[in-house]
């Protein structure tokens, strides 16, 4: 195919009009100094869509105790193999829980397949986002920490879903 | 020795007192830059360290002090160590003979604000030293040993050779009206005369576009080039040594825009106004401060440029500088020349 160029007066082919249109553009936003889009990011943060796919964190039920069974979904679909699970026995209805319940955050891509599989909604990617950190071993998540993760207020109100109760 | 006291002590005052200046106006155009060019953008500009970012340049030279030092091993280090001086060294060395004023008198002894008075060929000077930095750009780019580099060093050079023309014949006319090639004898037939961007309009606008391309800026930065070619000449340049390259940039923006202001806008010049009325020591600072605020429009202008225009292609470069400037720089010198010559304009000494 071929492309008709415009015709072009002298003028224009010197480049100025075009030019100057430019400058003027440019010099107009000088003094838009309310519609700057700067976001000045330690003070003040973006609102996060409600799916934002965050750390992942072990939620707890209205018994106070982890959801999670122990069913090791999340760990057998977890791509990049994050997730580790130590299962034991326990008394409570759900008779299995996790004794030991560790996520890499140096593996975790962040896929959301682990909420997704979970039967019991036990684990969630929830809204953090600032995870680094200078060692790696403390990017090793343990039990303990994704529950406190998991009971800290989300940034956004009214994101998490209403907790149920494990049934037996 | 007090004969050579009284020679050596005010020139000592004069190169301190405007490298202080030059090297903090380096500093603060790059802040400007960023600041220019973030407003233009929309967005805030730095504006951590410091009231209003006023201390970035601060922050950004001891970051340059603490960075490492890099040299690559494919490079050849004699050159490669001495490029970035080449570039910074002659950007310096123009501010001797710029005047930045008429003069200050202090107790009947009048110094002129200028480094080397009386320097009659102040302009050759300037124009032969200031095209020296682009040896720095070739040695540092062809010494890297890195092909990226050396695109920018043979862009370099093949860019100055087609600018140097234009912009030197466009200096030409300049000359011939005020009759001298010293930078004062040029700001002085301006004044009480229309300045010479009016009467020169045509030399004028060709050495603005020379110059743009003297200093390696957009829209002519090619030898920089850091969509195609990386970061050009300076690719491999890391710390101190591409602090260096970069003052020198500034410096030589600096060194343009005194040299637009001194022999188109009426250097201190302003119209209407005569310095030795403000008295001996006033006159000369006012005249001065007068050309500092020129040559920050003209900063402001080559900010203003950059973050405006996309970078040329080199053909069209090329096609700009010999088939464009260098014709429009002849015509210019034919037709100023008749006017001078048989119509009696230019400058009644």
């Amino acid at each position: 195919m071929r492309l008709q160029r415009p015709k072009l007066t002298w003028w224009e082919r010197t480049y100025f009009p075009a030019i100057l249109q430019g400058l003027v553009i440019t010099f107009r936003h000088i003094p838009r100094f309310n519609k700057r889009v700067t976001l000045e990011y330690p003070e003040v943060r973006w609102g996060l869509p409600r799916k934002y796919r965050g750390a992942p964190v072990l939620l707890t039920g209205l018994d106070g105790q982890e959801k999670c069974t122990s069913c090791k979904l999340c760990q057998f679909i977890c791509p990049p193999k994050a997730i580790n699970i130590v299962a034991g026995e326990t008394d409570l209805a759900k008779e299995k829980f996790p004794r030991e319940f560790t996520v890499d955050m140096g593996l975790c891509i962040f896929c959301g397949y682990c909420q997704e599989v979970c039967p019991v909604e036990a684990i969630w990617l929830k809204d953090e986002y600032e995870l680094a950190d200078y060692d790696r071993t403390r990017l090793i998540y343990t039990k303990e920490e994704l529950l406190a993760r998991g009971r800290k207020q989300p940034y956004l109100p009214g994101k998490e879903k209403p907790l149920e109760e494990v049934k037996p | 020795m007090n004969a050579w006291l009284a020679i050596l002590l005010p020139a000592a005052v004069k190169i301190v007192a405007i490298l202080a200046i030059v090297l903090t106006g380096v500093a603060y155009t790059t802040l400007a830059e960023r600041k220019v060019s973030a407003w233009m953008q929309d967005r805030k500009g730095p504006n951590r360290v410091g009231p209003f970012g006023l201390l970035q340049p601060v922050a950004d030279g001891m970051k340059f002090f603490f960075k490492e030092d890099i040299t690559p091993r494919q490079a050849y280090r004699p050159v490669y160590l001495l490029a970035p001086l080449i570039t910074l060294v002659p950007a310096l060395v123009t501010f001797s003979v710029i005047p930045f004023g008429t003069s200050i008198t202090v107790a009947g002894k009048s110094y002129p604000l200028w480094i080397a008075p009386g320097m009659d060929l102040g302009l050759l000077f300037l124009l032969s030293i200031s095209s020296l930095a682009i040896y720095g750009i070739i040695l540092g780019g062809w010494s890297s040993g890195n092909k990226y580099s050396v695109f920018g060093a043979l862009r370099g050079a093949s860019q100055v050779i087609s600018y140097e023309l234009g912009a030197g014949l466009s200096l030409l006319t300049v000359v011939i009206w005020s009759g001298s090639f010293g930078l004062a004898d040029i700001v002085a037939a301006q004044k009480g005369h229309p300045w010479f961007f009016l009467t020169h309009f045509l030399g004028f606008v060709v050495f603005l576009v020379a110059i743009f391309a003297e200093t390696n800026r957009l829209p002519f930065d090619l030898p920089e080039g850091e969509s195609e070619i990386v970061g050009g000449y300076h690719t491999e340049y890391s710390g101190l040594r591409f602090a260096m390259f970069f003052m020198g940039e500034y410096a030589n923006m600096i060194t343009a825009s005194a040299l637009l202001v001194l022999l188109f806008f009426g250097g201190w010049n302003l119209p209407f106004v005569d310095w030795a009325k403000f008295g001996p020591v006033w006159g000369g600072v006012l005249s001065a401060a007068v050309f500092f605020t020129k040559i920050a429009c003209f900063l402001f202008f080559f900010i203003w440029v950059r973050w405006t225009l996309p970078r040329f292609r080199y053909d069209q470069l090329m096609d700009i500088g010999w088939k464009r400037l260098f014709p429009l720089a002849l015509a210019n010198l034919l037709l100023m020349t008749t006017l001078m010559v048989f119509f009696g304009f230019g400058v009644k000494k």
